[in-house]
């Protein structure tokens, strides 16, 4: 019973938020909302000012190189993020043996 | 009419399905490896939902290329912004298995339902 | 694993999905690909290396001192590459102001510093993917 119900639920959640896509300003063409004048730009002077052929690349370390150090460095805090949070258990086992 | 609109909306449609499946893992199943699953799946969704907002139809890739003239590009930011988000799951999911890790180690189970029972029994022993 | 077959074809494999990761590194801005999917393919042949070898011989290809190096060395050579840019043109992260080397559009040489930040991407994913695999089943530093 408790599993009809969620599962009704769920099939209620997806339909209400099909609904909503439709509601959307949709139309996969050049007059959609995102496809806006720094999308163009990009575009069209991209590969002149930086000289690079692809422009996602060029958006990457170019344009919004920032945000790519700021991610690498998220990849670095995850890795010291981890280590510490298993370092402290290997610790514990060892400072156990010990006594 | 309404299978056009489902035709012209079916990477939406997809990234919904996906968003949905990855909730109900979440919500429904106690083990915690399950829940990062779910999470992951509903990463995958929003990842397609904001992708498939960059496409154009009859567009290509943006890559140039000079010796063709006026190419009809898609829509370049949200792919890269989706390959930043991409690496942002990964971290958490690691994270969130050296937790799982941890919890195991502590309390022998990884499935929540036993492990709130453990962890009240303790708060009323002390 | 103790699988003659699973041995000899990662044997085999391996040196090829290297290659072909390394391609995508440096081939990320004339073409799909980039630091991301290059980095992320050379970290999935170690894990596979030290899936099928066991970890002993995992840490001598990729040790944990090697693991060091390349994680803070991606970030340090990025951070470089932005300095150059912040003395030359006043700009943290400058690109061809900078006087980096144009080249021509569609050629490997080009793009001035965008390969160079790709290297230092790839460098970093990689290393990180093995470096969070090895620490999960480490379990510990």
């Amino acid at each position: 019973m408790r599993k009809i119900l969620s599962n009704t639920l769920f099939i209620v959640l997806f339909v209400v938020l099909v609904y909503a896509v439709f509601q959307m300003p949709t139309g996969a063409n050049i007059n959609a909302p995102a496809y806006n004048d720094i999308a163009r730009h990009y575009l069209e002077n991209g590969a002149s000012e930086t000289n690079a052929a692809n422009i996602i690349a060029a958006i990457l370390a170019d344009y919004r190189g920032f945000d790519t150090l700021g991610e690498t460095i998220v990849l670095f805090t995850s890795v010291v993020a981890v280590g510490s949070v298993l370092r402290s258990t290997k610790h514990d086992k060892e400072v156990r043996d010990h006594e | 009419m309404w299978l056009d609109r489902i035709i012209e909306n079916i990477n939406y449609i997809g990234a919904i399905a996906l968003f949905v499946i990855g909730l109900r893992i979440v919500v429904t199943h106690s083990n915690l490896i399950k829940r990062i699953m779910g999470i992951n799946i509903m990463g995958t969704g929003v990842f397609l939902f904001f992708v498939a907002i960059g496409n154009v139809t009859g567009g290509v890739p943006p890559i140039v290329n000079p010796e063709v003239e006026d190419q009809l590009f898609i829509n370049p930011i949200p792919s890269v912004l989706i390959l930043t988000g991409i690496v942002v799951v990964v971290s958490i999911t690691v994270y969130s298995l050296s937790l799982v890790v941890k919890i195991y180690e502590n309390y022998k189970t990884i499935d929540q339902k036993e492990l709130s029972k453990l962890i009240s029994e303790e708060n009323n022993e002390h | 694993m103790n699988d003659i077959i699973v041995k000899n074809i990662t044997r085999i494999i391996i040196p090829f999905a290297q290659v072909y990761g390394i391609f995508i590194i440096l081939n990320g801005h004339v073409s799909p690909g980039g630091g991301f999917a290059g980095g992320a393919i050379i970290g999935t042949t170690l894990i596979l290396y030290t899936l099928v070898f066991g970890r002993e011989k995992g840490k001598k290809k990729f040790s944990h001192k090697a693991s060091e190096i390349a994680e803070s060395g991606g970030i340090i050579w990025f951070v470089t590459i932005g300095l150059v840019g912040l003395v030359v043109a006043d700009r943290f992260l400058t690109n061809i102001n900078a006087g980096f080397p144009e080249g021509i559009i569609g050629e490997i040489l080009s793009g001035g510093m965008i390969p160079l930040l790709m290297i230092g991407i790839g460098v970093k994913v990689a290393s990180t993917m093995i470096s969070l695999f090895n620490l999960l089943i480490d379990e510990g530093v």
